[in-house]
């Protein structure tokens, strides 16, 4: 079983950080589409539709891995955790649903006129598909953040006995002389806005808007860099500077108030993140490696008090904060995952923001062109973003380990510190959350999961090698040429710009 | 509302979903069988594929939606069944991955052994998708041994049998002939006239496999008949059945695919109308202990969810048929290679 478990949390992992390259490109490039598409439709310049249709072309191919490897996710959460969809279907699978019909449709269906219909449908009719296109991928994102926000801060529901006839009337379900239960729903709109949702939403659309705004900031700054399509280039660094700097401004504003969210809801999470053993005054660990067994960071600089500032925007930087040992070893999150992938995040959006802040004001002296070292840095920053999506959703979803459905946290009167037990250990309601470890599917045997994750590490690596072949050639050919005839009407309506010809030969 | 009622209604709303589903990618996993067999050359292999180009990942989306809302509304027969069948639907997840990807990589590069690659992995992908989605149905209506918790007690090997692998047989059949006449649809002159032999072809492969699974099921898948007994009505379901079959080869030979193509949706329709009318009002029939089955009534979620689930289809459904609408009127026509084509 133990085997099992190990396996499918692997699995899972894999599988759902492969899926998560795709995700974030397809919404911040949507973005970028509906800017490009407007200013063409606006303007009737012949370089946004070239730079709308390359964009484009880079959208669909990661869309189409995006839905495949999409699927996969929804269908691991019955095949690999039966016990956690027996326990949350009643909640969570509401969500995936909705997703399905406010989000997938929407975005398939116009993508298929944005990819395909430039020629069949009016102007007007195709940046409305573009805008459709941008928003269902937005919708995509809503749903499953407010699921995942449900395991984090469960709200809106409650964990009730199972009901079943046994002959009698019904009756609790008991199996092996356990109780069965679930958690339903009891308030709908409490469990999408969830104490987490709309902080967490906010992070990972920004996280999202950042992927795309360096994407086409890597790809922009290689043709400035070889001295090709300039226009083309100049036209998205503008648009993608203003973007990466809005949106890396805006998660380090959003990730200190969630983080202080996190800290209310999951203070074991945030003490895993930032390796902060004893409960008191906090400091802030900037250099150091955790050491778990002596309770201790190793090599450690820290800013004194440091983490009670921003724990609690505390002047004083002394107010007390919760630490790991308030909580049972086996009750703590693994500490070095949490406190590296917290780092890498953080530290790669710092970066973010000095890169993204110089660039543009390089490109406001008109001296952009001339920092090669800068954009250099852009060209495989990308990497760096995506590791720093990543490393984020790394942190939240082992931040939460023990547990897939976080139990809620009880606070002391005056919320300075958890209420603890006799044995000083807070002590969690296990009838309120779900341990990963009792979610797994009881059916499915060791080799069976080591066989299907053996096949999808093979699969997907090769997938992600021929990925990033075919993107790479299609960036090296770049935009082609967006043919416009005299009267604006776009290269399809060839028989309308043939008859101006037949027109124009008999007039002259 | 009372609770039984709703968990019918969502029952049925399963069942449009899958209908939906079976019939819109259904053409789609057919053409992917065809692909290799009608066209010859590059181009028409280019306009085999495009001609479910921009459809196709809109057709998997009621798989996804399927799945989703039986998660949802169903989740104790959403865990036993993806858990049961786990080998089986990785292989599922990989053919519809390889289906999508030769789509996307194949068109990138004008190497003749890149593109033979993909399109052998999209002929492999939709085939084998086909199959699989066909050996579950015959899995499930054959029924599978589970505790009483739900969890399944067999091995794989115990979902392979001779009937579910008809089925799944079955399966591939129909969908070849629903997509060659989806093809003959979209095509025009050689390619077009080579598939008139494919759709006549395929429809006595189909109708000898339907003839084989449905006497193999009422002979020897007891549960089959039972509620044709209870409710004769439902009779009226395989007689639409086999009269949109003969219908089929009638409008072939009268040439006129569109009026084909209805009528292989409506096989398509009533087969999966036939398959819940056999499981119902099961989901997952226990073959060890039939108190063991999972029921629409036992499995569904509570019924605040099953309320809320039906205002978000209320809501969400229309819409989605405006969409769905919208998209085959902007592609109808034949298919034609443009700068946008795959």
């Amino acid at each position: 079983m133990d085997t099992v478990i190990l396996l499918s949390r692997l699995q899972f992992a894999f599988t759902v950080m492969f899926h998560y390259i795709f995700p974030p490109l397809t919404i911040g490039l949507g973005v970028i589409l509906a800017y490009l598409e407007t200013r063409y439709y606006l303007t009737r310049k012949p370089v946004f539709a070239a730079a709308c249709q390359f964009w484009m072309k880079i959208f669909v191919l990661n869309f189409g891995i995006g839905v495949a490897s999409g699927i996969v996710m929804e269908f691991q959460f019955g095949t690999n955790w039966a016990t956690y969809s027996r326990f949350v279907g009643d909640v969570f699978g509401s969500a995936l649903a909705a997703e399905g019909i406010f989000a997938f449709f929407l975005e398939s269906g116009f993508l298929a006129v944005v990819a395909f219909g430039r020629q069949r449908v009016s102007r007007g009719f195709y940046l409305f598909s573009v805008y459709m296109v941008a928003l269902g991928s937005v919708f995509s994102s809503i749903w499953i953040v407010v699921a995942n926000s449900w395991q984090q801060t469960p709200a809106g529901h409650h964990v009730v006995d199972i009901m079943r006839d046994g002959g009698s009337g019904m009756a609790p379900w008991v199996i092996d002389g356990v109780v069965q239960r679930r958690a339903e729903i009891v308030n709908f709109l409490d469990l999408v806005f969830n104490p987490s949702t709309v902080q967490r939403l906010s992070h990972v659309l920004l996280g999202c808007f950042a992927v795309g705004a360096f994407f086409v900031l890597s790809v922009s700054a290689y043709f400035v860099l070889k001295n090709r399509h300039r226009e083309f280039a100049r036209h998205s660094i503008n648009g993608a500077l203003v973007l990466a700097l809005i949106s890396s401004l805006g998660l380090a504003l959003n990730g200190h108030t969630q983080a202080q969210n996190v800290y209310r809801y999951q203070p074991a999470k945030l003490a895993s993140f930032e390796a902060h053993f004893d409960t008191g005054r906090a400091d802030l660990n900037l250099i150091g490696w955790p050491n778990a067994e002596e309770e201790r960071i190793d090599f450690d600089i820290s800013i004194p008090g440091g983490l009670s500032f921003m724990v609690f925007d505390d002047l004083t930087f002394s107010k007390p904060v919760v630490g790991l040992d308030r909580f049972r070893p086996e009750d703590r999150p693994p500490l070095l995952i949490s406190y590296l992938s917290w780092r890498v995040m953080v530290g790669i959006g710092g970066l973010m923001i000095i890169a993204s802040a110089l660039g543009l004001y390089f490109n406001w002296r008109r001296t952009l062109v001339g920092k090669r070292w800068l954009l250099w840095c852009f060209v495989f920053g990308i990497g760096l973003v995506m590791a720093s999506n990543q490393a984020g959703w790394i942190g939240a979803e082992v931040g939460r380990q023990p547990w897939i459905v976080h139990p809620p946290i009880e606070w002391s009167e005056d919320g300075s510190d958890v209420l603890v037990g006799a044995d000083g250990f807070y002590e969690y309601d296990e009838r309120e959350g779900l341990r990963t470890v009792n979610a797994v599917s009881p059916s499915v045997n060791s080799q069976e999961a080591a066989t299907s994750l053996i096949l999808f590490t093979i699969l997907y690596l090769s997938l992600a090698a021929v990925w990033i072949f075919v993107l790479d050639r299609k960036i090296r050919q770049g935009p082609e040429e967006f043919e416009v005839t005299e009267d604006g009407a776009e290269h399809g309506f060839q028989d309308a710009s043939s008859e101006r010809q037949h027109a124009r030969l008999s007039q002259s | 509302m009372s609770y039984e009622l709703l968990c019918i209604i969502w029952f049925i709303l399963l069942n449009v979903l899958l209908i939906g589903y079976a019939i819109l990618d259904g053409f789609d996993l057919g053409v992917g069988f065809l692909h290799p067999f009608v066209a010859k050359d590059d181009t028409e292999r280019r306009l085999v594929m495009n001609s479910i180009g921009p459809l196709w990942d809109g057709n998997e989306v009621w798989l996804v939606t399927f799945g989703g809302a039986l998660f949802a509304m169903f989740p104790e027969a959403y865990a036993s069944i993806f858990s049961a069948f786990y080998l089986p639907f990785v292989l599922l997840l990989f053919a519809l991955i390889f289906r999508a990807v030769s789509l996307e990589f194949r068109s990138k590069r004008t190497n003749p052994a890149w593109r033979t690659f993909w399109d052998i992995l999209f002929f492999a992908g939709s085939t084998l998708a086909a199959l699989l989605f066909g050996v579950a149905v015959g899995a499930l209506m054959q029924g599978v041994a589970i505790s009483e918790r739900g969890d399944f007690l067999g091995s794989m090997l115990d979902l392979v049998s001779g009937f579910s692998l008809a089925v799944g047989l079955f399966t591939v059949a129909l969908l070849a002939m629903h997509g060659s006449i989806y093809l003959y649809m979209k095509t025009e002159g050689v390619l077009q006239q080579r598939l008139y032999g494919w759709m006549k072809g395929t429809w006595y492969v189909y109708v000898f496999f339907f003839v084989l699974v449905t006497v193999w099921s009422t002979m020897f898948v007891p549960a089959s008949l039972q509620h044709f007994r209870d409710t004769p009505v439902l009779w009226v379901v395989p007689l639409i059945n086999v009269l949109a079959i003969a219908n089929i080869m009638r409008a072939i030979r009268q040439e006129r695919p569109f009026y084909a193509f209805i009528s292989s949706c409506l096989v398509i329709a009533a087969l999966v109308i036939l398959f819940s009318a056999n499981l119902f009002p099961n989901l997952v029939p226990a073959a060890n202990n039939a108190a063991y089955s999972i029921t629409i009534f036992n499995g569904a979620s509570s019924r605040l969810t099953l309320t809320i689930g039906l205002i978000i289809v209320a809501i969400g459904m229309p819409l989605v048929l405006s969409y769905t609408s919208l998209i085959y009127w902007t592609f109808r026509g034949k298919v034609t290679l443009g700068p946008d084509s795959y």
